[in-house]
């Protein structure tokens, strides 16, 4: 690498740190979350804002390093800020087709959910308020 | 102090990617695995712009753009082969 000024390699790392940030924050979320719609939700768009950091910080490497403005490198941002909705929105309508399993927090707001959807499955509150009454079964102590 | 940032982003892009891999195996779903494939993508597209960064050479940038787009083609091609049985119709 090039000897840059002070204040370009200041840019730079934080441009790459950002951007490492929001990639690595992406993907642990496609790892993570419980089921698709949501997993689908975390990498979309943190891993474009993660090759956005990297742009940024290229663009300024070389054109600190060159002393021209060098603007080629956001061709690719702007490619990915295009593309990576109208692919997340086919990735979301091919699992609507294929009814996926979701977790009873995913709300479905079709208007005819199909048959693994969080409309059918039973509710969180109506579990924990069947638990509630149970403590009272046990203060029948024998004397 | 440059050469940290680089290694440390080198080191996120890395575990980013294994996870993604490990979303690819195991992943339950064939929507689970496009997805997975299509991060995996974007992080490789990533980590070739770091080398560019590395190396202070601009080859790399036409290698960069060439997998954005084929990348962006074979989801689309993926996930639209689930929704309709078929590809070209």
């Amino acid at each position: 690498m090039a000897e840059l000024p002070f204040w370009a390699e200041c840019l730079i790392t934080f441009f790459l740190i950002l951007g490492g940030s929001f990639a690595l924050i992406g993907s642990l979320g496609l790892a993570r979350l419980p089921d698709f719609m949501t997993r689908l939700h975390a990498p979309t768009k943190n891993t474009t804002l993660g090759v956005g950091g990297v742009v940024l910080a290229s663009i300024t490497y070389f054109s600190a390093s060159s002393g021209v403005l060098s603007m080629h490198e956001l061709l690719i941002a702007c490619f990915l800020f295009l593309t990576a909705p109208i692919s997340a929105h086919l990735l979301a309508k091919a699992a609507l087709h294929l009814e996926l399993r979701t977790v009873s927090a995913t709300q479905d707001l079709r208007s005819h959910p199909g048959p693994f959807s969080s409309a059918e499955n039973p509710d969180v509150s109506t579990e924990s308020a069947d638990n509630e009454s149970a403590p009272e079964v046990k203060s029948n102590n024998q004397s | 102090m440059l050469t940290f940032a680089m290694q440390a982003a080198f080191l996120l892009f890395s575990i980013a990617l294994l996870l993604n891999v490990w979303r690819l195996v195991k992943g339950p779903s064939t929507p689970d695995r496009i997805l997975a494939l299509d991060t995996i993508y974007i992080n490789s597209l990533a980590l070739l712009l770091l080398l560019g960064i590395w190396h202070s050479s601009t080859f790399y940038f036409e290698a960069a753009l060439l997998i954005a787009m084929l990348g962006f083609i074979g989801t689309v091609v993926a996930a639209k082969f689930l929704l309709r049985g078929d590809i070209i119709e």
